[in-house]
């Protein structure tokens, strides 16, 4: 599907949506629109006002101003049927504890008001889908985080929603549970839903989703693919790697628009003239007897994106060399 | 991940009603009868705690103040109120738990019949603590408690009870829906604390003026005087009209406090 073929089928449209408390402004003016089977990512730092806008989505909280429609159907004004076209996972995997996954899902799809026979099949299909099969009759306080995302989002798939809301699905999970969540989204995208997703992190949204809207400030500061948005941004980075964080401060150190990674022993640094100012770093690395090990030109990441169109640091101490390691010059 | 089934052929009713309202209560009240039956805290709590509260008023202070068996009949009614408020306040922490877990968030979200998540906790109290009277009335009965009531008092007994669980208990949903989980878990002190202060286990002429006026006035003096007459087979008198007074009054505010706290609380 082409971004084009998606503008037209609007499955979410948000327009100027507003929320105040007090005198605080969380979210001013905010418009987006999600097409069916796209997956949208809200991309900001804590307090840009992203789980605002999914509460103000998902019914939870009522704007000041502003409208939102799901599949049609006006939110605000008709929030009962809207709630049968969309889901929520929550920033808190809230499942209960002291049910089994099976039982947490056969409520759910009680409360979703399927079928006796619909429920059955359901509550092991989605068992099987996200491979708990083996521990549906186990208490969910023995699952471990990744289980629990799984089974939270098996939860919300119970009555196949149309549009399915994500605040930060993958907080808190380790490496492998996260990948393994991303392509379950992106294969649900796939078979046709639609998903907003909120996201801390630059590499989960330049992954996962076909579109981003940066959020900041409750505004929404640039929204477009992660191409579009990167090509917003000029500016080539070179990525020195060392043998030793002692290594990575010293070689920091020598420029003062360097940025050292202590993760991963590498030090950024913004370039125009690649060949020249590789020339200029390592003399002066060499002559402070600092060994580079590896030199990568990598070009701008969401990282810069962020930096350029909010003028503040990317949000997470997630480094901007995760996201390019795939673009690194063998 | 194998494909999963999306959007067509999901037999799902878009009728709502009376009957589903019922049916999403009954589903909220399952989960919470759940709750109480696995968790070891909760089954203390629930059924073990009462009954020790029974064991201490009749067999260590019931054998000092009195062993002609006297103050064993005075005790346990107001002990019985005492353990059915203290059993109604775990509904504070079990709501607190839900609102902090982000449960509640994703109730809303669901096009369930409203505050059902509410009403399960509510009915799966009133279920929990008739329950728990049992053992709590055997330990009397075995203790040398003899009540007098016939069968319409009994009857008027268990109603009288029914109306105080639901008063205490949505009582302490308001609470467990405004406190955390930590300052929602002392609720059950009040509940533990208020009715000594009532002529629940001393009349309160034997109290210093100063207190007899509260302890008097308070609501727990009239339920528990009502309660002692239900079981002793006496007609109750004007106690009964000040306790359904307070018990009503408590419920109704409780109720539409709590109704109106749900849809508007929302875990950020």
């Amino acid at each position: 599907m082409t971004a084009m073929n998606r503008l037209h089928d609007r499955t979410i449209e948000v327009t100027g949506l507003r929320k105040t408390y007090g005198k605080h402004v969380v979210l001013d003016s905010v418009d987006f629109s999600v097409g069916r089977g796209e997956i949208y990512a809200l991309l900001g730092p804590n307090g840009a006002g992203k789980t605002t806008t999914i509460n103000i989505l998902s019914t939870l909280i009522k704007p000041d101003a502003g409208t939102v429609s799901i599949g049609g159907v006006d939110v605000l004004s008709r929030p009962q049927e809207a709630r049968r076209m969309f889901a929520l996972t929550g920033q808190y995997a809230s499942v209960d504890e002291f049910q089994t996954g099976a039982e947490n899902l056969a409520m759910m799809a009680r409360l979703g008001h399927l079928g006796t026979r619909a429920r059955r099949t359901r509550v092991r299909d989605l068992l099987e889908a996200f491979d708990l099969t083996d521990a549906a009759g186990k208490r969910v306080a023995d699952y471990s985080g990744g289980m629990r995302r799984r089974l939270d989002l098996a939860i919300s798939l119970i009555a196949a929603p149309p549009v399915l809301f994500l605040d930060e699905p993958t907080t808190g999970l380790d490496p492998r549970s996260r990948a393994g969540l991303w392509s379950l989204v992106a294969e649900l995208a796939a078979n046709g839903t639609t998903i907003l997703l909120t996201t801390q992190y630059l590499e989960e949204a330049e992954r996962l989703a076909h579109r981003v809207g940066v959020i900041d400030g409750g505004t929404i500061v640039a929204s477009g693919t992660p191409v579009e948005l990167k090509a917003q941004v000029s500016g080539e980075h070179l990525v020195f790697s060392f043998a030793t964080v002692d290594d990575v401060q010293r070689a920091a150190a020598l420029r003062q628009n360097a940025e050292s990674d202590l993760d991963e022993l590498a030090v950024r640094v913004p370039t125009e003239h690649a060949v020249a100012d590789i020339r200029s770093f390592l003399a002066d690395t060499a002559d402070h007897g600092v060994a580079v090990t590896d030199i990568a030109i990598a070009g701008p990441s969401l990282d810069d994106v962020f930096l350029t169109l909010t003028g503040h640091q990317a949000p997470t101490g997630r480094r901007a060399s995760d996201t390019n390691d795939k673009e690194k010059a063998a | 991940m194998t494909a999963i089934e999306l959007a067509p052929g999901i037999p799902r009713s878009h009728h709502q009603g009376f009957g589903t309202a019922v049916a999403d209560i009954a589903t909220m009240t399952g989960r919470e009868v759940r709750r109480t039956l696995r968790g070891v805290d909760s089954l203390i709590t629930a059924f073990v705690i009462p009954v020790c509260i029974m064991l201490v008023f009749v067999v260590i202070f019931g054998g000092a103040i009195e062993s002609d068996g006297n103050y064993v009949n005075y005790v346990v009614p107001g002990t019985l109120v005492l353990c059915l408020g203290f059993g109604s306040a775990s509904t504070a922490i079990a709501v607190a738990q839900d609102v902090t877990s982000g449960t509640v968030n994703r109730f809303k979200t669901l096009p369930v019949f409203g505050s059902s998540v509410l009403y399960g906790h509510v009915v799966a109290s009133v279920v929990r603590n008739l329950v728990a009277c049992i053992p709590v009335l055997g330990v009397a009965l075995l203790l040398g408690y003899r009540p007098a009531a016939e069968f319409g008092g009994w009857v008027g007994a268990i109603a009288f009870a029914v109306l105080m669980i639901l008063a205490f208990t949505w009582l302490s949903a308001l609470g467990g829906l405004l406190l955390s989980v930590d300052a929602a878990s002392s609720i059950n002190f009040v509940f533990l604390f208020l009715p000594y202060l009532s002529s629940g286990f001393v009349p309160t002429d034997t109290m210093p003026v100063w207190l007899r006026g509260f302890a008097d006035h308070q609501p727990y003096t009239p339920i528990i005087e009502t309660m002692r007459d239900l079981l002793s087979g006496t007609a109750p008198g004007n106690t009964l009209w000040v306790a359904l007074a307070w018990m009503l009054g408590i419920l109704l505010v409780s109720y539409v406090g709590a109704t109106i706290v749900f849809a508007k609380r929302v875990k950020e």
